[in-house]
């Protein structure tokens, strides 16, 4: 994640999107879509494919046209600017590096066509390539690299002429996961160092939400929710924004008892759980809401360890400092507000599915209904002690505060 | 797959190629008889080849043939691009269809019907026939064979990089010339390269449209065999062979490199 974002004062927006839309025939790619990107942000449209991102960006590069609505950079409309004259630059998803040029001959493409002085550009694209960390690559062609080498080739390119605002589609797409999160990283450092304006569209939400200031979540042509990404993840708007950053248990309910902020809603099975709603947002009695609660929220405990009361007693830690997730029958630390709502939000089942992940064992426990909860423990211990295995029975709770109180 | 040969399909590769090579083979055996006649073997020798060198009518042919060839290739060659250009690249524009129908009829259209209707149009214009007829009429002929291997390269290359290039401040024409055309310049050289074959090989549209003084190789070859088919022919017929052996094989190493070079593909 990065650290927090303050967009500078007085300056138009890096790029504002008014009301843009575009149709391919029948389909409506994006749909009277706003939105402002502040100068120097990394920002990121995540959103599943065909939910319009990539047509946002090549409206934005010029590759397409909008049939409604404006767009502009730094303040100025760029609508009737052909592409070429734009000052972004974009990395493909493919890359697109030209075959027939070498390395240097690629990274200097973009300069060439500004006719700057020979010096000059020999100069930045030895930076450039420095800058990627490619420096003796100057003479090969693209098929004799590897496929991080190219990566780093088209983002050498791209950046070589310093553009306004730097589009990256899918850029890290093609890299096997280690790879990618190493370059996650480089990229993150690479924006912070030239403070150049970022745009990058993923459909990878752990990219979106460990390179980018702020993330907006986009869904059929519209933006669903912009945000930073701890608000995306912990404050989603809607069900579906829920459901599609991250894992998530929604527990469908009437609103039964209103108290304060604290909301009690009945399931169709008649079992009674407590949240907290914002607000300003606190549904009325009888409202059909959702509780979003993610897997890691909820703590698993074996039904033995559960049913013996003083093992559960001792306050060992300061309130407030829950740590749900973590597995330790027993000799669980609870806090005093976890004490007090220890008799909400809590279920006993058995243990259907277990997905071993190796830092996190994913636990899918099924109640007597048949409802399935996911749950998410950290394996902070070499062996957990006792070990949950397939139809132990088990208890399931969540604190109120982890649940997300959802009308949309 | 079985790799090993077997015995049927040892035999097989043998029929086809004899098929295929055996007259031919026999031609470029002959080619070096020392014999007067044409069917008696006489010991090998170089005669032939030498008495080529005096004839003068012979040498004339073939420069002719060589001149209309690389004349028409090289017209066909910008023509044809640039139809597999259009049917590329402009889209469903009205009548693409019937454009594309059209361009590629020629390909399977009777060379006697092409001929004679050459042969009509140029008598309606009053066009003096002789080189320039038969490079024309050349040109009919190839262009459609390199609009075919033109579109082909056209249709799998990578539009992403002119938009690259278009991204890079890149003008469009400049990045048709500059990125486009180095793209499908193997396909261009192929194109160009059958279109002279092909210009080389043909009798019947060039019977049709020869003048005084515009004789062809084939030409000159057919009707020197009409009057009986001399050991000298055997040795002309060996180099052409070996001429438009080359060109096919230059042709086809065109191709190939443009499909191994491509964008993108295998990482190291």
């Amino acid at each position: 994640m990065r650290r927090a974002f303050v967009p500078p004062d007085n300056t138009p927006p890096a790029v504002r999107f008014e009301a843009v839309t575009r149709r391919f025939g029948d389909h409506v790619a994006v749909d009277a879509l706003s939105l402002d990107i502040h100068e120097g942000e990394f920002f990121a449209l995540l959103g599943p494919s065909g939910c319009g991102k990539t047509t946002l960006l090549r409206m934005l590069a010029g590759f397409e046209t909008p049939d409604a609505g404006r767009i502009f950079l730094g303040g100025d409309d760029i609508g009737a600017v052909p592409p070429h004259r734009r000052p972004v630059n974009m990395m493909f998803q493919s890359y697109a590096l030209f075959p027939h040029l070498t390395v240097a001959g690629n990274v200097a493409f973009g300069l060439k066509q500004e006719r700057r002085p020979k010096a000059e550009i020999a100069e930045r694209v030895a930076a450039m390539l420095k800058l990627v960390r490619l420096e003796g690559m100057e003479r090969r062609k693209p098929h004799q690299l590897s496929g991080g080498q190219r990566q780093r080739v088209a983002l050498a390119r791209a950046l070589a002429k310093h553009p306004r605002v730097l589009l990256l589609d899918e850029p890290l797409a093609a890299l096997d996961k280690k790879l990618r999160e190493e370059t996650q990283f480089e990229l993150m450092e690479l924006q912070a160092r030239l403070g150049t304006t970022f745009v990058i569209v993923t459909h990878d939400q752990e990219e979106a939400m460990t390179v980018a200031h702020r993330i907006g979540v986009m869904a059929n042509g519209r933006l669903v929710q912009v945000g930073p990404p701890p608000e995306i993840y912990e404050e989603p708007r809607s069900r579906w924004v829920a459901a599609f950053v991250g894992d998530v248990n929604l527990i469908e309910g009437t609103v039964v008892a209103i108290d304060d902020g604290r909301i009690e809603i009945a399931d169709a099975a008649g079992r009674r759980f407590v949240g907290f709603a914002q607000p300003g947002t606190i549904p009325a009695p009888g409202t059909r809401v959702a509780f979003a609660v993610r897997p890691e929220k909820f703590s698993v405990t074996t039904s033995a360890a559960a049913l013996e009361p003083d093992a559960l007693e001792p306050g060992t830690r300061e309130p407030g400092t829950l740590e749900p997730g973590t597995l330790e029958p027993g000799t669980r630390a609870q806090s005093a507000s976890e004490k007090r709502s220890r008799a909400v939000n809590r279920f006993t089942g058995h243990v259907a599915d277990i997905g071993y992940l190796g830092d996190v064992s994913v636990y899918k426990v099924r109640l007597s209904d048949g409802t399935v909860f996911k749950a998410a423990v950290t394996n902070a211990t070499r062996r957990a002690a006792p070990p949950i295995a397939w139809d132990d029975p088990v208890t399931l709770s969540f604190p109120p505060d982890a649940a997300v109180v959802l009308t949309e | 797959m079985n790799r090993r040969f077997s015995r049927f399909n040892l035999v097989s590769v043998a029929l086809g190629l004899a098929f295929l090579y055996l007259p031919i083979v026999v031609l470029v055996i002959y080619s070096f008889n020392d014999s007067r006649l044409v069917a008696v073997w006489g010991g090998w020798s170089l005669r032939w080849y030498v008495a080529l060198v005096d004839d003068r009518a012979m040498q004339e042919a073939a420069l002719n043939s060589l001149g209309i060839a690389l004349a028409s290739a090289s017209l066909a060659t910008v023509l044809g691009t640039l139809a597999a250009l259009a049917l590329t690249r402009l889209g469903r524009f009205r009548g693409r269809l019937p454009f594309a129908a059209m361009l590629y009829a020629p390909l399977v259209m009777p060379e006697v019907i092409t001929g004679l209707a050459l042969l009509l149009l140029f008598v309606a214009v009053g066009l003096e026939r002789g080189f320039l007829t038969i490079t024309i009429a050349h040109t009919t002929l190839t262009l459609c064979f390199v609009a075919v291997v033109v579109q082909s390269r056209l249709v799998d290359f990578d539009r992403t990089l002119e938009e690259a290039a278009a991204d890079l401040g890149c003008p469009p024409v400049k990045t048709f010339l500059t990125v486009t055309l180095p793209g499908i310049a193997p396909a261009i050289a192929a194109g160009f390269l059958l279109a002279v074959s092909l210009s080389l090989d043909d009798l019947v549209i060039a019977s049709f449209t020869t003048g005084p003084g515009a004789t062809t190789l084939p030409i000159r070859i057919y009707s020197e065999v009409r009057l009986g088919v001399k050991p000298e022919i055997n040795a002309v017929c060996t180099i052409f062979i070996a001429v438009i052996a080359v060109i096919v094989i230059a042709a086809s190493l065109a191709t190939r490199r443009s499909t191994t070079n491509d964008a993108g593909t295998p990482a190291a």
